[in-house]
């Protein structure tokens, strides 16, 4: 099991969706890094991912890893956000006949696993239907 | 940088070993392979092999397997690239004795995933993606090449049946591969009627959890040409990086990756697409196989289906892909899935694939690919 | 002036029958329901817990007040389903807002009274002048154990208001604070399921503070039940808050609004912040809103708020209360409803 420190660091991008927007040449790196992959550069600012966006494409995993095996089955997807940066994240609250590619999301802020009974609560954003 | 030949091949039946350890996996087919060469000698070893620390809790394979082959103080390196470790250490070894910096090198390949559970197994495919965002929301390697299948249908109009066509074609060319771990026929009923893993990919469509090893010797070509062994060269390697994360990809219906890398080891070799007479290729999952034939450029972007469809890539047509039965009806013990593509081209080469042979194979290309496309290592093979 | 300057609601969209439950059980639907004056109730994903709607009701609050949430001086969630036995859930709530790290937070427990506790410390703190906003969450995600009369009725959900001087919706006039030591309903540490003491809940619990709270308030601000618009009590199931409004003198279409418990279920912490968040949806401006809590062991809080002009600029910008209760729907069957409230044993 990790220690906390590992998903600690990850807060401002799981709970608030904090970006670095690059300055040279305007890509929205989400995680921030230290290097832009467009252009090199290394000067950023701080920035937010768009709330909304809609499906690239989705599968639904109904043979999961460990810690997600409650939940199976469940959806994934990639979206487009508004401000044209892709995002990885589940989709919720929609029954699967109803998902479809090109489908208008927004997110919403979700426990992503326990670690076991007695070990930390991890959370995040996961997509709704807009 | 001198010439190099391929002059020892080596691979035992893969399966659920169940009675074998990691270290006798390999050891065995290390034996075979350097019998098959006729040479004692080793300078170097080079071994793919994805997670043996999540597998089997052990590391330091680079101590452990000279060791256990009898071999140390052997310099070994283990190479890790996800699914495409074995590749890539074929690639390791060829530079090295390109650059002249060794003579005989043994390259192997090896994964032993049985000794855990099934969700654990995942869990440990799962970390060729990125752990952090795509990982951290439950996402697997059926899951992610799921999304990619998902994107390809709806650019494409590639359909479900295609899909099954390729696990079929490879389960018709794996009945005729003894070392296979599934070496029967399947139907395209049969894989449409399977379980779904993650929609739209359905059991069928995904490559095992298999226990194997595959390895070949490497020399010089003059080396080989001395001591009259039938001579494969290495004609061409190429390798290529890209995005971890199937969200960052340029084109999540195109793999970018195994296109580069083609393009560089064509260009070493001096040959074109077309004049390649056979192709292993990473069929991880049958849309992996699809995207795999359009980013090699045997096909146009988008035509992977159709091809399938339409007999192009089957054992008697144009281009022949995954003669051996690919990963799906061979198997894919991670890290040496790789170094078995080479050993299916080297026997096809040298005329010894009974009745998997392509007629009049002289040029086979190996297609080894990592996670999503994040890593893809090329070889071309000519048989001198 | 003080008082309410944003506010939003959460329910998540599951649902269970008690036909549902009853069959599991062998019990008489009808009269259960009857008995309850309850349909049906809220059940959480897997994947949410009091925390997941905090978070999603404060950002709907933060919409209505339109403030910058490091503005925000104090984070309180009340609840008696905190994630944690020690560790916060004001500080993901916090966080997951941006309102860190200069903020005061703390969690509160007083059964279904949390909630309005959290309310009763951020007002005042605005009142004090020790902070400029503050937010206060109820917000539940209930257990019943299994075959019990409070399986029927123990649902989800989640309330957030945010209180400051301005721009003020809801103008708070008078709070008075109702307390006993009466064991009616409780739940050892350890222990995964509450006990009660069956009838005993009744009046010398829930009536006696209710009352308590209701007639201090009214004779504290010099008010009568007909001079306001809207009354919402805590609605354990739907008859007790019909009887004690009827006891006190309030008409049941003071009460209507603010009434959600027959198709929600008892959402605990959230329960008369619900009935709050639901009545402002609806009221007018010079609306006069009495909100009376319960919390067993036992206690209440009551509030009287003045709606302002601001509440028709408002109310459209986030989700109303009724729209949750209705949209969306996703009716469970009692296995996948024991599986996603974890009440079933599985292998270690």
């Amino acid at each position: 099991m990790p220690t906390p420190s590992r998903s600690w660091r990850e807060i401002p991008q799981r709970y608030r969706l904090e970006a670095g927007k690059c300055t040279g040449c305007g890509f929205i790196c989400f995680p921030p890094r230290l290097v832009c992959p467009r252009c090199g550069s290394r000067e950023f600012t701080k920035t937010k991912l768009a709330d909304s966006g809609k499906l690239l494409t989705y599968t639904i995993i109904r043979v999961a890893p460990h810690q997600y095996v409650d939940q199976a089955p469940y959806a994934v997807g990639i979206a487009e956000q508004d401000d044209g940066t892709n995002l990885t994240a589940q989709i919720v609250d929609c029954d699967f006949q109803d998902l479809k590619i090109g489908m208008r999301v927004k997110i919403e802020f979700r426990k992503i696993y326990e670690e076991g009974e007695a070990g930390v609560i991890l959370y995040g954003y996961k997509f709704v239907k807009e | 940088m001198r010439n190099v030949a391929v002059i020892g091949v080596g691979m035992a039946k893969w399966g659920e070993l169940w009675g074998k350890s990691l270290r006798d996996i390999f050891v065995e087919t290390a034996l075979l392979a350097i019998e098959d060469a006729g040479l004692d000698r080793i300078d170097s070893m080079y071994v793919g092999c994805m997670s043996p620390g999540l597998f089997i809790g052990q590391e330091h394979l680079a101590s452990l397997l000279p060791d256990y082959l009898g071999r140390n103080p052997v310099p070994t390196v283990r190479v890790e690239s996800a699914c495409s470790s074995g590749g890539l250490a074929l690639r390791q070894g060829f530079i090295d004795v390109a650059s002249g910096m060794s003579n005989i090198v043994l390259v192997g390949g090896v994964e032993k995933m049985t000794d855990v559970n099934g969700h654990e197994a995942t869990y440990a495919l799962g970390t060729a993606a990125d752990q952090e965002y795509e990982g951290y929301h439950g996402l697997t390697f059926p899951g992610l090449y799921a999304m990619m299948a998902h994107a390809h249908m709806a650019k494409y109009g590639t359909t479900r049946e295609q899909l099954a066509m390729v696990a079929v074609k490879n389960h018709d060319n794996g009945s005729k591969n003894p070392l296979a771990q599934f070496p029967f026929k399947i139907t395209i009923e049969g894989v449409l009627g399977s379980v779904l893993v993650a929609d739209p990919l359905r059991v069928l469509d995904c490559s095992p959890i298999t226990d194997g090893a595959a390895a070949v010797i490497l020399c010089p070509l003059d080396m080989a040409k001395r001591m009259k062994k039938p001579g494969v060269r290495i004609a061409g390697s190429g390798h290529a990086t890209d995005t971890i994360a199937l969200s960052s990809r340029r084109d999540i219906t195109w793999i970018e990756s195994t296109h580069l890398a083609a393009q560089k080891a064509l260009a070493m070799a001096g040959r074109k697409i077309e004049d390649i007479n056979l192709f292993e290729v990473h069929d991880c999952f049958t849309i992996a196989e699809i995207m795999a034939t359009e980013a090699l450029g045997i096909v146009k972007k988008g035509q992977g289906g159709k091809a399938v469809q339409e007999g192009l890539t089957s054992l008697r047509g144009r281009f022949p892909v995954n003669p051996s039965g690919g990963l799906k009806a061979k198997g894919h013990p991670v890290g040496a899935t790789g170094v078995a593509q080479a050993v299916e081209v080297v026997k096809q080469l040298r005329g010894e694939a009974g009745a998997r042979q392509v007629g009049g194979a002289k040029l086979g290309l190996t297609q080894n690919m990592g996670g999503t496309g994040g890593s893809s290592v090329v070889h071309i093979f000519e048989a001198e | 002036m003080s008082g309410i300057i944003g506010y939003g609601a959460y329910v998540p969209r599951n649902r269970i029958k008690v036909e549902e439950i009853a069959k599991v059980w062998g019990a008489d639907a009808p009269s259960y329901k009857k008995g309850l004056m309850l349909e049906e109730k809220s059940v959480p994903s897997p994947d949410q817990d009091t925390i997941t709607m905090a978070v999603e009701a404060s950002k709907r609050a933060l919409k209505r007040a339109g403030i910058d949430p490091k503005e925000i001086g104090a984070v309180y969630v009340g609840s008696e389903s905190h994630p944690y036995a020690v560790k916060p859930s004001g500080t993901v709530l916090a966080e997951a807002l941006g309102a860190t790290p200069e903020v005061h937070t703390a969690d509160f427990e007083f059964a279904c009274k949390a909630g309005t506790e959290g309310m009763f410390v951020a007002l005042s703190l605005v009142q004090a002048g020790a902070i400029k906003f503050g937010l206060a969450v109820g917000a539940d995600t209930s257990q019943g154990a299994p075959g019990d009369a409070l399986e029927y009725s123990a649902a989800a959900g989640a309330a957030a208001f945010i209180f400051g001087n301005a721009p003020l919706v809801a103008e708070a006039l008078e709070t008075y604070s109702y307390t006993t030591d009466t064991p009616d309903f409780w739940r050892r540490e350890y222990q995964y399921y509450p006990q009660h003491g069956g009838r005993f809940t009744g009046d010398p619990a829930y009536f006696k503070h209710i009352m308590g709270a209701a007639e201090g308030i009214m004779a504290k601000a010099k008010m009568k039940p007909s001079d306001f618009q809207y009354v919402v009590f805590h609605q354990p199931n739907g008859k007790f808050p019909l009887r004690v409004g009827e006891l006190l003198g309030f008409e049941k279409k003071q009460i209507e609004p603010g009434w959600l418990v027959p198709k929600l279920g008892n959402t605990y912490s959230g329960s008369s912040p619900l009935g709050l968040t639901a009545t402002l949806d609806i009221s007018k401006p010079g609306d006069m809103i009495l909100i009376v809590s319960y919390g067993s062991g036992a206690g209440s809080d009551a509030f009287i708020f003045k709606v302002t002009k601001r509440i028709d600029e408002v109310r459209d910008l986030a989700p109303k209360t009724r729209s949750l209760l209705d949209a969306n729907k996703n009716y469970l069957e009692y296995g996948a409803y024991a599986k996603y409230r974890g009440k079933i044993r599985k292998a270690d």
